[in-house]
């Protein structure tokens, strides 16, 4: 496909008379050196996780108080970790990992978006990993962006943004790859040069189709997710093939944890995703998995309080799921702050013990050698990076 | 070439250019438009979804117990199963034929600003009254009329969860301690954050809270209808943005219009939707200018609506910033059928198989699945988020597959490069089209050409 691309755009070129410079298809044909072996996946969880349901901190007394359904601890189906915490009942296809040392989690973490609990600023924050110096509406570009603005040796193969969806996490000025996995495109040579033409001067278009054409003709079909996961096993199917090849760095969401309402079951199905996609990521890497660390995080928790319709409301302090062989695992990282009076933030809601910025900040630190300067003013500005967790293995 | 008013008007304003109708001559035809964008006289009311949602449920009950189906149920079950495609296809169907398109555009827009969604099938008949009850009677009128109809409309009490928020010490919470009666916040945090006053407006969490105890008594249920429950009320005056309400016995519903009226009439709320008005229709980034005439007409009228459009139509910003926005998908098939010059009956008349490879399937691949926003702030309007590789290649595909699949003889490419556009195309894409291999080739190059997905 790249072959035919180049000959394509040599005859383009000769038709048109562009600019060899300006082709969209220029970019693509050199592969730059790869940056390491290591890889990083980020799954944004949409909606916000009740981190006191998925990860049961079931040895503070107070759960129980608070939280009369929910939550309900080892006594009642979920899987005891290590005698304070248990995994909900849901995430059970995850408890190997755990044993095995590949899944870990930090409880009580947030970013620095405080008090108006909006999902929408709370995602854009979360994504943008800037602190609150900005307003919301001005933050433009991802995280995942800049890091790949300070890293040597990227393309625009380095990093994938999965899904139909944008992820602005992976927004900005570097240039990044994203397909989803049931996208497809077949153009005769004639239509493909003329639509080309027709692109080259509105960059926005040019990009994405040079982008389509591209991978269209590279990936393989990942076949058919069956069953109410489905959607999350096609991304995770997909990101591993890309991570397999040159990609290294690869974010895609996962949506459905707003459970206001009868949360046992929204939450349900939704770990159940979290849990297929983890998985299926796990079963796609083969080999590669050992060298892969996933974050699944969160835009912020819920309140510590079940409401009266048998669930939560948006909250503040949250937890991070990690996984992957990269990953120390069978951990509970991250400060307890406790549920008890005087302990919740506002009265309501976990009480944030760290920047989970410092948790992706670590990750970057340790898988590409991101250093700590770069870190904590071009990536995420106004981190305090603190100690190292010891997150990776 | 050039091209004025009426072009522009259509395209930026409307579904694009048709061969079939001339663009409308001036803003006054543009506003007068509206006035037939009400509720469709045959529509669903909430009724009759109750009828159909109980009959299916009946069957369900039914099978579980292993006992015959009652009559009816099945038809209930395959009513809703066909529901959102032919809520789709009758948007569709109105949408192509409307003539100038403004009054549909404007639907579009409100039923995005309240963003309802039904997880579970037995809602899907009130996601369809929704519409017809909430948005198209008020698209026209008050902003506040719509603001309460739709905050109030039992679809957005099932999708935000006010059905099941009980004032913590309402009468019925202090009747059964044990049931741990409370507030569900979700509704009211919405109301004022997404529907009226936005994010970043000065309201506190106190505020969220207040509201949401002043929204208590709103109830629904298929079986029960729309009622307001006096023992679900929070008692005592709740005081929302300084302003108190209610506290007398006089009760419920009077008491949360006259907060969703105040807060309509905000100046918050008139520069946070005359923003939102201006970004969707003229471009991501408006400017101050037009913003503010909005919001100035908005502030001294209350929200009259059609005074806010009324200044956005005729503002200079609307032809100096041509194909700054990118049609969203479904605004994009509804032009893409227009220029073809399919016509709403051809549509209503498809197999449904067919309207679902044609528009159904396609929106979903460029990242508008029908009724299936993410969350209750509804579609993103950034260019950025609609053209990315692979919903891009999506658009492309539909340039390349539809036309075929819907019309016996496709358009000749040069002469639909002059009815699509009206002179507004570009000199590149002019000079494509009439070298493409095949006219199904010289259409696609017009619908998946940037000059066309853009408005």
């Amino acid at each position: 496909m790249l072959k035919m691309d180049r000959r394509l755009f040599l005859k383009g070129t000769a038709l048109l008379g562009c600019s060899a410079a300006a082709h969209p298809l220029m970019n693509s044909i050199t592969f730059a050196a790869l940056p390491g072996d290591n890889r990083l996946v980020v799954i944004i969880l949409r909606g916000a996780m009740d981190g006191l349901d998925a990860i049961q901190p079931y040895g503070d007394p107070m759960l129980r108080k608070l939280r009369r359904n929910l939550s309900v601890g080892p006594d009642n189906g979920a899987l005891d970790l290590d005698g304070f915490y248990a995994l909900h009942p849901r995430l059970e296809p995850l408890l190997p990992l755990w044993q095995k040392g590949e899944l870990a989690f930090a409880h009580a973490v947030s970013t620095p978006y405080r008090d108006k609990r909006s999902h929408f600023d709370g995602q854009d924050v979360l994504e943008a990993g800037t602190g609150n110096d900005l307003p919301v509406d001005r933050q433009v570009g991802g995280w995942l962006n800049r890091m790949l603005q300070v890293m040597p040796g990227t393309s625009a193969e380095t990093a994938y943004s999965v899904g139909v969806e944008q992820m602005k996490i992976l927004t900005g000025k570097a240039a990044h790859l994203s397909w989803a996995p049931q996208a497809s495109l077949t153009l005769s040579p004639q239509a493909q040069m003329l639509l080309e033409h027709v692109y080259h001067d509105d960059p926005l278009f040019r990009d994405a189709a040079q982008g389509a054409m591209q991978i269209s003709g590279e990936v393989s079909d990942i076949g058919k997710m069956r069953g109410p996961t489905a959607d999350a096993q096609a991304l995770a199917a997909f990101t591993a093939s890309r991570l397999n090849a040159e990609s290294r760095i690869a974010a895609f969401s996962i949506p459905g944890w707003d459970s206001h309402a009868s949360q046992s079951a929204v939450l349900g199905r939704a770990l159940d995703r979290l849990a297929a996609a983890i998985l299926k990521l796990r079963e796609g890497l083969g080999p590669n998995w050992q060298s892969t660390a996933v974050l699944a995080m969160t835009e912020f928790g819920r309140t510590a309080r079940e409401n009266g319709s048998g669930g939560t409301d948006h909250g503040t302090g949250g937890a991070l799921l990690m996984a992957g062989g990269a990953i120390r695992g069978g951990h509970a990282f991250g400060d307890w702050p406790g549920l008890g009076e005087g302990q919740l933030y506002a009265g309501r809601d976990l009480m944030p013990t760290r920047d989970i910025r410092a948790y992706a900040a670590w990750a970057m630190h340790g898988l590409f050698g991101i250093e700590r300067d770069k870190l904590e003013r071009t990536i995420f500005p106004g981190l305090e990076l603190g100690s190292d967790p010891g997150m990776l293995a | 070439m050039s091209f004025g008013f009426p072009e522009l008007a259509a395209i930026r304003l409307g579904f694009g250019l048709s061969p079939l109708t001339p663009p409308p001559a001036d803003a006054e035809t543009v506003l007068a438009s509206v006035a037939r964008s009400g509720p469709d006289p045959a529509a669903m009311t909430t009724a009759e979804a109750s009828q159909i949602a109980l009959s299916f449920r009946a069957g369900v009950v039914a099978r579980r117990s292993g006992k015959p189906e009652p009559p009816g149920s099945k038809e209930a079950e395959q009513q809703l199963a066909s529901m959102p495609i032919e809520d789709l296809r009758r948007r569709v169907v109105r949408a192509v034929d409307d003539p100038v398109g403004f009054g549909e555009r404007l639907v579009q827009f409100w039923s995005d600003h309240f963003t309802v969604r039904a997880i579970n099938r037995v809602h899907y008949g009130l996601s369809m009254t929704f519409q017809d009850e909430a948005i198209r009677p008020y698209v026209n009128g008050r902003f506040e009329d719509m603001f309460f109809a739709a905050d109030t409309h039992p679809m957005m009490l099932v999708y935000l969860d006010q059905i099941s928020s009980r004032g913590p010490n309402s009468v019925l919470a202090k009747r059964r301690p044990e049931r741990h009666l409370g507030l569900n916040e979700n509704l009211a945090r919405e109301a004022l954050e997404l529907h009226s006053m936005g994010v970043s407006a000065g309201y506190e969490q106190k505020d969220v809270r207040e509201l949401a105890e002043l929204l208590t008594g709103l109830s629904f249920s298929h079986k029960g209808g729309f009622a307001f429950q006096q023992a679900w009320v929070e008692p005592g005056a709740e005081t929302v943005l300084g302003k108190s309400y209610g506290g007398g016995r006089r009760g419920g519903l009077d008491d949360i219009r006259a907060a969703f009226r105040d807060i309509a009439r905000r100046p918050e709320t008139a520069q946070y939707l005359s923003r939102k008005l201006a970004v969707h229709f003229v471009s991501d980034d408006p400017s101050e200018d037009l913003v503010e005439a909005m919001a100035a007409t908005w502030r001294a009228t209350g929200g009259d609506l059609p005074q806010v459009y009324r200044v956005l139509v005729t503002h200079p910003d609307l032809a100096s910033n041509l194909r700054k926005k990118v049609r969203q998908p479904f605004d994009y098939c509804v032009a893409g059928l227009r220029a073809l010059g399919v016509r709403g009956k051809d549509l209503a008349a498809l197999d449904r198989k067919v309207f679902n490879r044609a528009v159904w399937e396609p929106i979903r691949s460029m990242g508008q699945p029908w009724w299936q926003a993410k969350g209750p702030d509804g579609w993103p309007e950034e260019v950025e988020a609609w053209i990315a590789p692979q919903t891009l290649a999506a658009r492309i595909n539909w340039s390349l597959q539809v036309p075929r699949m819907l019309l016996k003889e496709l358009p000749d490419p040069r002469e639909m490069l002059v009815s699509a556009f009206g002179g507004t195309q570009s000199a590149e894409l002019a000079w494509a089209v009439p070298k493409a291999e095949s006219a199904a080739e010289g259409v696609a190059l017009i619908l998946a050409s940037g000059d066309f997905n853009r408005r």
